[in-house]
This record gives C-alpha cells, structure tokens and sequence, in this order.
C-alpha cells in the first residue's frame, strides 16, 4: 500500500498507508491527521484541506482542474505554487512516500 | 468537576460544535447525543452520490469512531432527549436519565414537511432527509421504473437527476411556478429546467398535488389539482423542512421560523446556545433574521458557539454558501439574494457557463454560478468585502474579477469577516 507523509505546520510528520484510490484527504480523517478538516466533504466549495505539495511530487500530481483552482484562492493561509487541495489528490502506487505538508490553519 | 457542554444533535453542526471544542482548547467534558443510530455523517451525498450505490456509510462519515474516543467527546447516538430543565442545567433522555450541563448547545435541525394529502402514507412514498432514509430510497431505486419527485428544490431536482441517471422514468411535481425559486435567480431556474428536460426528464411547474393514489396499500399514481394523473411506483417527496424547536419552546426559550438567538448564537438564556437549521439569527448579509439550512451555516455557527464557549467570544459573521450537483453541472450560490433590485449577468448562459449578480444598490448581495468556479469564490470574496461595485464591472467578462476584491487586511466597510 503506497505511503502519505503529512508533516504538520509545527514540523511533525506521521507515515500512513492508504489504499490506492482513496484521497489524501480523506486518508488523513480516517487516520486521525489534525489539520484537515474538509468542511465541504470533498467537493470543491471550501478550501479547508488546504496542502502544500514537496516539490518532488508536484509534478508527478495530474494538474488541479477549473473547480479546484479557483477555490485554492480563498485558502486560509495563502496558496503557494505547490498548493492542492487533498480531496483532489488520488493516492496511486507512483506516489509511493508522497510528502504533504499542512497550513497552520484552514479557516 | 465541571458538568461541561451537552450538544444535542448529532447533523453537521453537533459535529462540529464538539470538535471546535477540543480545538478551541476546551477541557471539560464534552457529550453529543443524537437521535439517530449512526456516528455523524455527512448529508449532502444522501441525495447525490449515495443513491447511486458508489458509497458506503464509512465512506460518508464525518470522522471514524476513534476519533470521539481520541478527542474525549462521549457520544450517544440513538438518543432522543425529552426534556429540559433550565433551572437546573440538566436534560432528559429517552432512556429515564438525565445529564448535567454548564453550557447547552441545541443543534436539532430540522425534519421534513409533510405532503399533506390523502395516500401520502402509502408504501412507496419516501422522503429524505437521513442515512436511513437515504439507504430505503436507494433499495426501492434498484426496482421502481417510473419515479415521481414531488418538489422542484434542491432535495427533489437531486434526486431527480439520480434516478434519472439509473435510467428511471422521472417526473418532477413542482406547485411555484419555476424550480427552486425560494434561492435562485429565474435564469437559473430557466437553466435547470432545461436542463432536466434535456435529460429526459418530465417537469412540470404550477402543479399541485392533491392525492396519491395506490392499490394494495402501495403508490400508483399521483392526482394534480387540475385532476392529471402520474403513474408511480415509487414518489420521492422535497418539499422543505421543519425546524425542530419544541424542546426549546417548551423550555420557554424564544422561538420563531426557528430558535431565535443574537449575534453570538446565545438563546435568551447565556447558557444555551443554538446553531444550525434549526436557528433564525441576525444575518448580517441579509440584513433580518434569517433561518438557513446549509452545511456551511451548521459548521460555522458550530465553530463560532465553540469560540465563545471556549472563552474566546466571537459574534457571527460568516458569509453564507451553497451548493447543488445535478447530472454534470454544479450550482454554486453565495451571499443572500432575498433584497436585490437588479440582477446582471456575467457569460452566456447558451454556453452553460455563466454567473448571475444580484445587487442592492451598488452593493453585491448574492451570486448564482455554473460551471464558473473562479466568479463563485471572488465572489465571496466581494461579498465579504462589502465594497460597492458597479453591476457594469461584474458583467464585463474582459474584468478579471479577482482585480475587484480587496487585498487581504484591506477588506472594506460592513458587512466583513473577521
């Protein structure tokens, strides 16, 4: 099962197995990441699992559709250029060791 | 040792109202009981995705059962409380006991309106509102072939699409004349309608419903006022909710179109508070009371009566949104459009993307968009903002709308977020 690192806004990390298909947002509220909180449930309308993406990953990442652009400009704590929301952000075997880092707040 | 907060409801805003405590850094004990048999769930997929079968109920919950344990919120599900006692900070449950509380959170939400017609208790004729709900609605789906949705809302005009895109026969009931007409602008309606019918779907406006006939104890048809007939096996009823607020009321708490509290979501006592479908309070966006029902409102109120409880006070502010997902087309709403004396529309609604402004004056009170994401969330933005624009601006597609808003720290005049 291919592995997500969140590392929080304070600098923890915490390494969790999730299936190939499942979101790294929703990854991160089954397993009990604080930090994502996923307001709207997955759907694009809030911007509260808000991520900074490790540039080595980045690219490997389909690009963010219309949807999820536009709400990566209400974030909380101002997008980056390796921002995503994590709803939108399937797990696959390539993103095996995929590092996230977490905004010091969502709202 | 503190008696601490009692939240009753276990929708969105319960939810939220719990875990905005232990954010907030509140220690003492924290109990949610709700009436129905489930951990908090989401309810916006019950009449999206769900129906379809390509979820599960884990898939639907708003945190894993851990999560209550971990964050030391003791949850009782399947709990209905009977009464409460203000003088002596206490509820009643079902079960015979009672709990203490210092601060109450009444997070009861709402049930559904009734179709008031004879045969509206028939087998067959289903409403929506719950998982359990939800789970028999998408059981008798597997089987019925021609489906009648009675209400031309958000609920009804979502389910229509699901059983629709099962490949049902579907017709919409709607009595106002254009569909969901309490929230959106006409071209809008125009648009879903269009919509729908395209997609095989029979909609009729202007129809009230007044019978539903069956056989055996089981639906056949629904009878209009102007004495047409529709042919169902199974009816999906939308036609909007009742706030639960009799618990409040008999407690002699205020109470209007919903538990009425002020700025801080306080009732008329300090210690209980009140949040979510089931409140009206002073919406600084629409100027008057107002009663909400929305995901957005639930989990802000939630997270505003957890500041104050908290200790940190904060009055309400949030900017109200909105959302609906029908076939491929997604409906983002924001603000509130009830007083607006000119609407201007920004894109062409022929190429399904487009927005429509609703303006008080120079003031932008509400946006309606699909499939235009980015005039959706500068929008709140403006919005927020409060800041006067001209509708000229907004409908030039030319203006990049994000060159209205505000910077950050800069955001003008009331309303405003905080």
């Amino acid at each position: 099962m291919p592995r997500v690192i969140y590392v929080s806004a304070k600098g923890d990390s915490r390494e969790v197995d999730v299936p190939v298909g499942a979101t790294v947002m929703s990854a991160a509220l089954k397993n009990g990441i604080d930090g994502i909180v996923a307001e709207c449930g997955g759907v694009c309308m809030c911007s509260t699992c808000h991520v900074f993406v490790d540039e080595k990953f980045f690219g490997r990442l389909p690009p963010a559709q219309d949807t999820e652009e536009a709400v990566l400009e209400i974030s909380a704590e101002e997008r980056r250029p390796t921002s995503r929301l994590s709803c939108q952000i399937k797990v696959t075997e390539d993103l095996d060791g995929l590092i996230v880092r977490l905004p010091s707040r969502q709202r | 040792m503190p008696a601490g907060t009692v939240i009753i409801g276990t929708g969105q805003a319960g939810f939220q109202t719990a875990a905005s405590l232990r954010e907030e850094g509140y220690d003492a004990p924290v109990t949610l009981i709700g009436e129905e048999p489930h951990i908090p769930y989401q309810r916006p997929p019950l009449s999206k995705g769900f129906p379809l079968g390509k979820q599960g109920i884990a898939d639907i919950e708003l945190r894993p059962e851990k999560f209550y344990q971990d964050h030391r919120i003791e949850l009782i599900a399947g709990m209905r409380v009977t009464a409460l006692d203000r003088a002596a900070h206490s509820v009643g449950l079902a079960s015979g006991s009672s709990i203490r509380y210092d601060k109450l959170v009444l997070a009861m939400g709402a049930r559904n309106r009734l179709l008031p017609v004879k045969g509206a208790d028939l087998d067959g004729v289903l409403y929506l509102r719950t998982l359990d709900e939800a789970i028999a609605v998408r059981h008798r789906l597997e089987s019925a072939a021609e489906v009648v949705v009675v209400g031309g809302g958000f609920i009804g005009l979502e389910l229509a699409a699901v059983a629709r895109g099962l490949g049902k026969s579907v017709t919409v009931l709607e009595a106002l004349p254009r569909l969901m007409s309490r929230a959106v602008a006409p071209v809008i309606s125009e648009f879903f309608r269009d919509l729908h019918v395209g997609r095989g779907v029979a909609v009729h406006c202007g129809a009230t419903v007044s019978e539903i006939a069956g056989a055996r104890g089981k639906v056949r048809s629904v009878l209009l006022r102007d004495a047409t007939s529709h042919s169902a096996e199974l009816v999906l009823v939308g036609i909007g909710i009742t706030p639960n607020l009799e618990l409040a009321r008999d407690a002699g708490l205020a109470t209007a179109n919903g538990i009425v509290v002020n700025d801080y979501l306080e009732t008329n006592d300090p210690d209980v508070f009140a949040i979510g479908d089931c409140v009206e309070h002073p919406c600084i966006f629409a100027g008057a009371r107002l009663r909400l029902e929305s995901v957005q409102n639930a989990a802000e109120q939630a997270q505003c009566a957890a500041a104050t409880i908290a200790g940190r006070r904060k009055p309400y502010t949030a900017l109200p949104w909105f959302w609906t997902d029908q076939f491929d087309i997604k409906l983002q709403m924001a603000g509130i459009s009830h007083r607006h004396d000119r609407v201007v529309t920004r894109g062409d609604p022929a190429t399904r993307k487009f927005s429509v402004f609703h303006f008080q004056g120079e003031r932008l009170a509400a946006i309606d968009s699909i499939n235009r994401p980015l005039d959706h969330m500068i929008g709140r933005k403006l919005i927020a903002a409060g800041a006067p624009l001209a509708p000229e601006q907004v409908a030039d597609e030319n203006v990049d709308l994000r060159t209205l808003a505000p910077a950050p720290g800069q955001r003008a005049g009331a309303p405003g977020k905080n």
